[in-house]
């Protein structure tokens, strides 16, 4: 076991895909000699020359675009969109033909590569910086949706994501780049499937349902709970499309309540859609209705008020005080 | 003059750089372009390029006081942004991107109402600026759509090709190298050149977008790319500011004109960092920022005007003393700058709040409340 910072271990998992495979490679802006503006991919193109980790043209676009093409000529292109809010001049590529190709090829084409986006907010920067755009990707049908939320998962789930078949767009909490845990850098394979979701704390009175950055608020706020005699069991999901249903009908059929914590704005984003799977599946086991702790239904404010809008330990909390008042 | 000069452009040697003041200081002639300005024009401009340096190089330590999240520096532009802003009319618009203190400068406006972005008080805007400068843009490239946009909309509100040249106007949008290789700047040129709007792309070439030298977007000097798009393109000696301001302003007379648009390739360098969050050392040699530094483009202006007897040490010390309140000023205003309630937010997302945004805000207030009471 070593003790990693999850920018390290998406670093040493980048590493030994691209040890491990050459048809990997990494394309993005700034990504070779600075390493990427968050040193996601420090040192790899000195290890592996120009041509297997790319310094791109300032163009999103393209960047997928190109990606695709590659992807379709057998490669498996791991590209960086540097933040979160500039992703979008992609997103005709992403939505309009990334996530399509398999199912109007008759399943004769596939499209194996990956979108890293560093995401979310808490880290004081300027408008663009600091969005949690997952639903829209969550929404088309043909993506895999992904985020970490500790080192284990960083280094497993990039390498687990270049491995799939399918396109998939992972998401990294760039507030937690900087947080240690232990990775078993070693191992022959991952401990879990990247699509099944994380029982990161056991409990019996609530279920919080969250994801990446918002995995350690909540880990939080359970510690915190826990001091007041509350039980709360916290599931990491992971995967965000697809969900595994399995494990989170499972934990809130054995607590009876849920609440979903997300940083992304309420208004049809992944609170809504456990919400309602929740209220199909589990309706009669259910003690509350399902609540949502989320960002507000705003454009990401000006940084100085971001910890009122980024949902909190307190916040968590309230809303877990509502779902055990009824 | 303007359609005789784009037909020389294109006689013009390859890559060829206007230049009409050289990097130790002196008059040179270009076969094309002309200082139209006067001597105290010079003078002012000096002013305006010293200025800018001194509230960049505050800002920047406020950044690293930690009372801004970031600055983005200005360092060695000083004669693109304020040569370009000189040439500026009465109807032009004027679309940034988020490197123009310069520009901010020479129009008059007070870069303290700027801070809150970077601070983090504010959303983009200049609370007071005035209605022909558009927001700054962070999403790269994506402004110069709207400013082509905007010169369409002058076009239909007959602001082009009329006799009496003040009439007219036109628009100056900037970008850098990088957001050259972007889509909306290509769709860009393309929405310009087909509809012959009256715009100026204004391209500072600081020669690199955070860690990419432009030869990661282009393998030919970026301003004959205009030319397979349809209109003229100039390089100009970006540190020079009287070559900056011939060129912009024919370029604008041209567009104003009618004649449709043009692509002015700034080649500068940026000395300072692409942003404070950003460590040059990384990718760039320390000769290449040695052999820039040499071509300042204050450094050069200041000599000419010495050696011409149109300023002295009196004078330089002045504007080091008015730089110095100015900083001083940027210094203590920062701090004080109102603290933002997200309160406020809620009713700026629409027109009219709907009523899920006024019961949001209800619930943010009452959980707000909710400390205050248990405090
Ligand atoms: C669409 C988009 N992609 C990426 C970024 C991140 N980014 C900010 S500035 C920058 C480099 C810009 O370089 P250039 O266009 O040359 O302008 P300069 O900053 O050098 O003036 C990048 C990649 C962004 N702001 N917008």
């Amino acid at each position: 076991m070593s003790t990693l910072t999850m920018a390290k271990a998406l670093n040493a998992g980048l590493r030994r895909a691209l040890a491990g495979d050459p048809k990997v490679l990494l394309a993005g802006e700034d990504i070779g000699r600075l390493g990427g503006v968050f040193r996601i991919t420090e040192g790899l193109q000195a290890e592996f020359g120009p041509t297997r980790v790319v310094d791109t043209p300032l163009a999103e676009a393209g960047i997928v675009g190109t990606a695709v093409g590659m992807a379709l000529r057998g490669y498996k292109p791991v590209v960086e969109i540097q933040f979160d809010g500039f992703v979008y001049p992609a997103f005709d590529q992403i939505v309009s033909q990334v996530s399509r190709l398999h199912f109007r090829s008759h399943g004769r084409l596939s499209v194996p590569m990956v979108v890293r986006i560093p995401y979310g907010g808490g880290i004081g920067a300027i408008e663009h910086h600091s969005e949690s755009p997952e639903a829209y990707f969550a929404h088309t049908p043909g993506l895999k949706v992904v985020t970490c939320a500790n080192p284990s998962d960083a280094y497993w789930m990039i390498q687990q994501a270049i491995a799939d078949p399918d396109p998939v767009i992972f998401f990294e909490p760039k507030r937690r780049y900087h947080d240690k845990g232990e990775v078993d850098l070693d191992a022959s394979a991952a401990p879990d499937s990247l699509y099944q979701a994380r029982i990161a704390r056991h409990g019996t009175d609530a279920t919080l349902l969250t994801y990446g950055p918002m995995v350690r608020t909540c880990l939080d706020a359970a510690a915190a709970a826990e001091a007041e005699g509350r039980s709360l069991e916290v599931i990491d999901l992971r995967s965000l499309s697809p969900i595994d249903d399995a494990t989170v009908f499972a934990s809130v059929r054995r607590t009876g309540r849920a609440v979903v914590v997300h940083e992304a704005v309420r208004t049809l984003g992944m609170g809504a859609e456990l919400a309602a799977r929740i209220q199909a599946e589990c309706f009669y086991e259910l003690q509350a209705p399902v609540l949502r702790v989320t960002g507000y239904d705003l454009p990401y404010p000006p940084s100085r008020t971001e910890h009122s809008y980024l949902p909190d330990l307190d916040r968590v909390l309230d809303a877990v005080d509502q779902s055990l008042a009824h | 003059m303007p359609e005789a000069v784009a037909a020389e452009l294109a006689t013009r040697a390859d890559d060829h750089l206007v230049q009409l003041l050289t990097p130790s200081g002196e008059l040179v002639a270009d076969q094309d372009f002309h200082y139209s300005g006067s001597e105290q024009e010079l003078v002012d401009d000096l002013r305006t390029m010293l200025l800018t340096r001194a509230i960049d190089i505050e800002a920047t330590a406020l950044q690293r006081k930690g009372e801004l999240g970031l600055w983005v520096q200005s360092l060695g532009q000083e004669a693109a942004q304020v040569g370009s802003a000189r040439a500026f009319g009465r109807h032009d618009l004027i679309v940034p991107s988020y490197r123009e203190l310069g520009v901010y400068l020479a129009l008059g406006l007070d870069p303290l109402e700027f801070l809150g972005t970077f601070r983090g008080t504010a959303m983009v805007d200049w609370p007071t600026g005035p209605a022909n400068l558009h927001l700054p843009s962070f999403v790269i490239g994506t402004q110069t759509l709207h400013a082509v946009g905007m010169a369409m909309a002058l076009q239909r509100d007959g602001r082009v090709g009329n006799p009496e040249p003040a009439d007219n106007g036109a628009v100056v949008v900037y970008f850098g190298d990088g957001a050259t290789s972007q889509g909306d700047v290509n769709e860009a040129f393309v929405f310009a050149a087909a509809a012959q709007a009256p715009v100026v792309f204004f391209c500072q070439n600081n020669q690199w977008a955070i860690s990419e030298p432009t030869t990661v977007q282009t393998p030919i000097p970026l301003y004959r790319r205009a030319a397979g798009f349809g209109f003229p393109g100039v390089r100009v000696d970006g540190n020079d500011v009287l070559a900056v301001r011939a060129v912009t302003e024919w370029a604008l007379a041209r567009a104003r004109s009618g004649a449709g648009p043009v692509l002015i390739e700034a080649f500068t360098y940026r000395i300072g960092a692409h942003t404070t969050s950003d460590d040059p050392t990384k990718y760039r040699d320390a000769a290449e920022v040695d052999e820039w530094k040499a071509k300042d483009p204050i450094d050069r202006l200041r000599t000419y005007l010495l050696a011409r007897g149109l300023i002295d040490d009196a004078w330089l010390d002045g504007v080091a003393a008015e730089a110095s309140i100015a900083a001083e000023r940027l210094r203590t205003g920062c701090v004080q700058l109102v603290e933002p309630d997200l309160a406020d937010s809620f009713d700026l997302v629409y027109t009219d709040t709907p009523e899920h945004l006024q019961r949001q805000r209800q619930e943010f207030q009452a959980y707000e409340a909710s400390f205050e009471v248990n405090a």
